[in-house]
């Protein structure tokens, strides 16, 4: 009881701290940006571990932090190997296959008003579909390993990064397009260095739904076979053995291969749009 | 018309790709057949050969088509093999997942918009909480939900109660950005209009900032609901296939049965299509209402 106590008044020391961090004359500075989620983090982790185990809370129902840390910690190159199949072979690689080619569709439909204006809503009501279904028929032609995780995943980005990319390559205004055209400069001109790098923001955006998405069709294709290797299959299998330290292993180390996923889209993005008003403000 | 003309184009293209494409996959199979037959294999073989078998690589659309239909209408609605029926148990998860999402992402927007302490300490979180691959914790909330028997609490399917977490955990986000971004689309200009009428806060908040932020809540709406559809059929796959369209689409797999895995994904998409244009309705029957659209 004494360490339930004892989390709740870390949880309501580091509420005030926060509060009063973001109040101050500090708010604005990187550090207490940092800060502030940081410490609310770790008053989680620390209400979490004071329940599980003040209250004796069951392994099957919640591990509590230290428990999942030891499993990590014991199982590391099994979670290294789930991680090279799942993360590097299956979704990364559909990730770059999808986009690249999205973005090479987007390029060649712009040179045709009448596909474009066919292909951009098709495109957009397909983004909104669960293309995740198509994951037991890519299993059914690509076989049980990455491949077919990598197809799920190929078609998954395709259609969020085609209609953004189709939407950035709008994005120039008219005027700029005229100046392009005084210069006398070609169509191939104007797209390289006007059109591409305007559509870079939006590009970016549907790279980020679509570094999110690529890790979830990697996973659930693996529900519909795989090798014995690989996040979906140990979770679903850890399930069955009741193992929950190792499955929450398993989820944290997919929470930060997303996580980082995302940061280095971002980093990215900041690196090749430095100039939008977005990336600019602090 | 205008705008018809170029999307029934490139629809008609589509299909004209896919009866290429099956013709071509599922030709090894009229080769196995004519080499056990000892006959030769003609062009026309291989496309009749390609548009009704049993076990096709890709089945061609009227197959599909053909599949869907006879699932949708040749069963009674409370048959294992109708469509309608795992349809309408998907829905129900899709749509309480969205009620909660929704509910959920809408608070959060309204307490970080008012308190900039939630805001700096939540909204990393939140961010994070998307980059996370929910289908990883899909078997875990199925467990959890499952030995806290939060469903006999309630009174309905332990099933139920994972899905509809697994579909509010992939609906709020989006809500909870478009609310955020609407809760402060009124301009400098308008909120010092009502500070000079000495409106306080939470009067700002409920004749200004609230009635502003609907048109982006509807957006995010049409965002969430799709999103809300993809987490109830994720969270049918690791509950080990009972009902539901996900279910049908583990079924068919595991069966080798690819018309039923290509029925059900049409089924899905079609519900998701419906949906969407529900929320459309919605969309401009309320802004209509509030005079926000001519």
């Amino acid at each position: 009881m004494t360490l339930v106590a004892l989390a709740v008044v870390f949880w309501l020391v580091t509420w005030a701290v926060n509060f009063w961090a973001a109040r101050s004359r500090w708010s604005a500075t990187r550090a207490v940006r940092i800060l502030i989620p940081v410490l609310f983090g770790l008053a989680v982790l620390a209400l979490w571990q004071g329940i599980t185990v003040g209250l004796n809370v069951p392994e099957v129902v919640l591990p509590a932090p230290t428990a999942i840390g030891a499993a990590i910690a014991d199982n590391l190159p099994m979670l290294g190997l789930d991680f090279v199949q799942t993360v590097l072979k299956g979704a990364l690689s559909g990730f770059l296959i999808g986009s690249a080619a999205a973005v090479i569709v987007a390029i060649l439909v712009d040179r045709s008003p009448f596909l474009k204006a066919g292909l951009l809503p098709i495109g957009n009501f397909v983004a909104a579909l669960p293309i995740v279904g198509i994951a037991p028929i890519m299993v059914m032609w690509f076989g049980f390993d990455w491949h077919s995780k990598s197809a799920v995943v190929v078609v998954m980005v395709f259609f969020p990064v085609l209609v953004n990319m189709v939407a950035g390559l709008d994005a120039s205004d008219r005027m700029q397009r005229d100046l392009m055209a005084t210069w006398g400069a070609s169509p191939w001109q104007a797209l390289v260095k006007l059109r591409l790098p305007a559509a870079m923001p939006f590009l970016f955006n549907g790279l980020k739904i679509a570094s999110t998405l690529a890790l979830i069709g990697a996973i659930v294709a693996e529900n519909f076979g795989s090798p014995t290797v690989g996040m979906g299959f140990r979770i679903s299998t850890a399930v069955g053995r009741l193992d929950l330290p190792f499955v929450w292993a398993e989820i944290a180390v997919a929470a930060l291969a997303g996580s980082a996923f995302y940061g280095l889209v971002s980093l990215i993005e900041k690196s090749v749009t430095f100039w939008h008003p977005s990336q600019r403000g602090s | 018309m205008k705008r018809a003309w170029p999307i029934l184009v490139v629809l008609t293209l589509i299909l004209a790709f896919w009866y290429l494409g099956s013709i071509w996959l599922n030709a090894a199979w009229t080769h196995d057949q004519a080499a056990r037959a000892g006959t030769a294999v003609g062009w026309r073989d291989l496309v009749f050969g390609a548009m009704n078998q049993e076990r096709p690589v890709l089945p061609p659309p009227h197959q599909v088509l053909g599949e869907l239909w006879k699932g949708v209408t040749g069963f009674a609605v409370t048959s294992k093999k109708s469509l309608v029926h795992h349809g309408l148990v998907t829905l129900t998860a899709t749509f309480w997942g969205f009620v909660f999402g929704t509910v959920l992402g809408m608070v959060m927007a309204m307490t970080i918009v008012r308190s900039r302490t939630m805001e700096l300490g939540l909204m990393p979180w939140a961010v994070i909480s998307q980059t996370i691959p929910v289908v990883a914790i899909a078997p875990m909330i199925v467990v959890l939900s499952n030995s806290m028997g939060l469903g006999d609490h309630l009174g309905v399917e332990n099933r139920l109660v994972s899905k509809t977490i697994i579909a509010a955990y992939l609906s709020y986000f989006p809500v909870l950005v478009g609310m955020i971004k609407g809760l402060r689309s009124p301009d400098p200009m308008q909120l010092d209009l009502l500070k000079t009428y000495s409106a306080s806060d939470s009067q700002g908040f409920m004749k200004l900032r609230l009635p502003a932020s609907v048109p982006y809540l509807f957006a995010s709406l049409k965002v969430g609901i799709a999103a809300s559809l993809v987490g109830a059929i994720v969270g049918e796959l690791p509950t080990g296939a009972v009902e539901g369209l996900g279910a049908r689409m583990l079924v068919g797999s595991q069966f080798g049965s690819p018309i039923m895995v290509w029925s059900a994904l049409f089924a899905a998409a079609i519900l998701a299509g419906a949906l969407i244009l529900l929320v459309r309705l919605a969309e401009s029957v309320v802004l209509r209402a509030m005079g926000m659209r001519a």
